[in-house]
């Protein structure tokens, strides 16, 4: 089932057509990633989701129900984490908490409970001191702990880690896939490394639509035919011998081979070597990765 | 109601850790020592001066104050703070959207409409408490040192203007909800004083423009009554529900 069905979404700011009749589907208890180059419309539709934005056409349902622009009651169902969260910098993360609470409804005691559990899961349960003089990783943990504070169905994180340093990115990364048993997670970025790591669906946004969705298993699939074996030879003298056998093979770095395309399989790559006796350094099978994989699939 | 109260003490807990409530009291607590402080100084002053201006061919003669000189002080101040309570939250509404702190909390069922009414409630409450902690300061001093009942008109001069102020305020968050920056809400907020002070040049008008309002001499000398100024009062009133409702609709409709 999915937790978030858009149909048909278009937006324009001024002449410029940023989504195009945007179809997307969300399957529920997913970590969705929702991947496109900078200025692709990600957030435009994110702020779309949560009746941030007007759009010109299309509907959005989130557990079968309508956003509606400026009044989205769905909003009780999700939790947002913007691309650059900012705070009161004169309040502290609890005190910040605490308003967030207010603004849901929640009871005192509610309120009290989820913000020691969630400060304490993100790392800032001792933090006294104003948000002010946070770090941008500390603002963003912050950002997750406020948008899982009404316990939300779907948690929206536009692009979470994009300015963040390694430390910050796998911090968050951690934190998002823990999330993952409770909600399900969209997770708007660029970074493909990063949805490769934590994601279980993706879909492709290029030219205000969905150039390609699935899982992330079987988009990598899908794109098979784009494995390769890789060789290092000992000898470069060897390598000769590969480009008469392989000649679509090509040459790296002196004596790496990279074998792609017709019928070549690592394994007969493997007998090859064997039965040639041509001392080997290593050789590996070529996964397509979600990079290959994304941009064949926008053709770049 | 919840939320509403909730962003209203967020706005309450800024206004005192950004140290604006500690500036703001002392301007006003000063302000109201300031006017009775003048007028008792001033036969002092000129004297000081009297030999200058002599030389200039001016002769200072005895100069006579009372109540009506530091009330009149009072007047000519009491823009001052007007002023300063409009720079310090000229940006509220348009700072509040285009910085982002506004999303994560709209995100919770937060209304925009609440945003604007807690905003205008913060205002209003600096405006009113400042306004009449001055008024009374003031109104001590001139107890202690003449007699107030001189000033026959005070009670409606001092109404008059604090409702000017108001109409000065529910303009400035129109402008906050409407304009991006805030140096666009000061010469929004000025350009409709000012246009109104013209206003006020053409004689059928002059009893009647919001910033007639700031004509307290006549009152306080009993030369006019409020009445003089009803229309004036109308119109300030209904000019600021107007402001207030179209801030209201101009920022549900902004896009953050």
């Amino acid at each position: 089932m999915s937790i978030l069905s858009i149909k048909g979404l278009e937006k324009s700011f001024g002449d410029k057509r940023v989504l195009r009749g945007l179809d997307m589907e969300v399957p529920e208890h997913s970590v969705f990633g929702f991947v496109g180059r900078n200025g692709a419309g990600k957030t435009t539709a994110m702020k779309a989701v949560l009746g941030l934005l007007g759009c010109d056409k299309g509907e959005i349902f989130v557990m079968g129900e309508r956003v509606r622009y400026g009044a989205a009651k769905t909003n009780r169902l999700i939790g947002y984490l913007p691309d650059v969260p900012e705070f009161y910098p004169f309040m502290t993360a609890a005190e910040y908490m605490y308003l967030s609470g207010e603004c849901l409804g929640m009871t005192k005691r509610e309120i009290s409970l989820r913000t020691g559990e969630l400060l304490s899961m993100v790392g800032l349960s001792e933090e006294n001191h104003r948000i002010g003089g946070y770090s941008r990783g500390m603002k963003q943990r912050l950002g997750i702990a406020q948008a899982l504070l009404p316990e939300p169905k779907l948690l929206i994180c536009d692009e979470p880690t994009s300015a963040l340093d390694p430390i910050g990115r796998r911090e968050i990364l951690e934190i998002l896939q823990a999330v993952r048993a409770e909600s399900t997670v969209i997770f708007s970025t660029h970074i493909l490394s990063d949805v490769e790591r934590i994601c279980t669906d993706v879909a492709f946004l290029e030219g205000g639509v969905i150039a390609s969705s699935g899982t992330v298993v079987e988009l990598k699939a899908r794109h098979a035919s784009a494995d390769a074996t890789v060789l290092e030879v000992e000898n470069s003298a060897d390598v000769a011998l590969f480009l008469k056998a392989y000649p679509m093979a090509t040459v790296k770095d002196g004596n790496i081979l990279r074998l792609c395309g017709g019928d070549v399989k690592t394994k007969d790559v493997i007998a090859f070597v064997a039965e040639k006796g041509i001392p080997v350094l290593r050789i590996e099978k070529e996964e397509p990765t979600l990079e290959s994989v994304f941009l064949e699939e926008v053709s770049l | 109601m919840r939320s509403f109260l909730a962003f209203l003490k967020k706005e309450a807990v800024e206004l005192y850790r950004s140290g604006r409530a500690i500036l703001l009291l002392i301007l006003f607590v000063a302000l109201g020592i300031m006017n009775p402080a003048v007028a008792k100084l001033t036969p002092w002053m000129l004297q000081m001066f009297a030999d200058s201006m002599a030389e200039s061919g001016m002769t200072v003669t005895a100069v006579e104050v009372n109540a009506l000189t530091s009330w009149t002080q009072f007047f000519k101040n009491i823009p001052i703070a007007l002023i300063v309570v409009i720079f310090m939250y000229a940006g509220t509404l348009a700072q509040e959207a285009s910085s982002g702190r506004l999303i994560p909390l709209l995100t919770k069922g937060l209304s925009r409409r609440k945003v604007v009414l807690a905003k205008l409630t913060v205002v209003l409450f600096i405006w009113t408490v400042g306004y009449f902690m001055t008024y009374f300061i003031t109104y001590l001093y001139n107890a202690y040192f003449w007699d107030n009942s001189i000033a026959t008109g005070l009670l409606p001069a001092v109404i008059h203007w604090w409702l000017f102020g108001l109409f000065a305020i529910c303009v400035m968050l129109l402008f906050s909800a409407l304009a991006k920056s805030y140096v666009g809400v000061l010469l929004s907020t000025g350009a409709t004083v000012l246009v109104s002070y013209l206003l006020g040049m053409i004689p059928k008008l002059k009893c009647a423009v919001p910033s007639s309002l700031m004509n307290s001499a006549s009152l306080l000398t009993g030369i006019q009554d409020s009445l003089d100024y009803a229309a004036a009062i109308w119109i300030t009133v209904v000019l600021s529900l107007f402001s207030i409702a179209s801030a209201v609709i101009v920022f549900d409709k902004r896009q953050l």
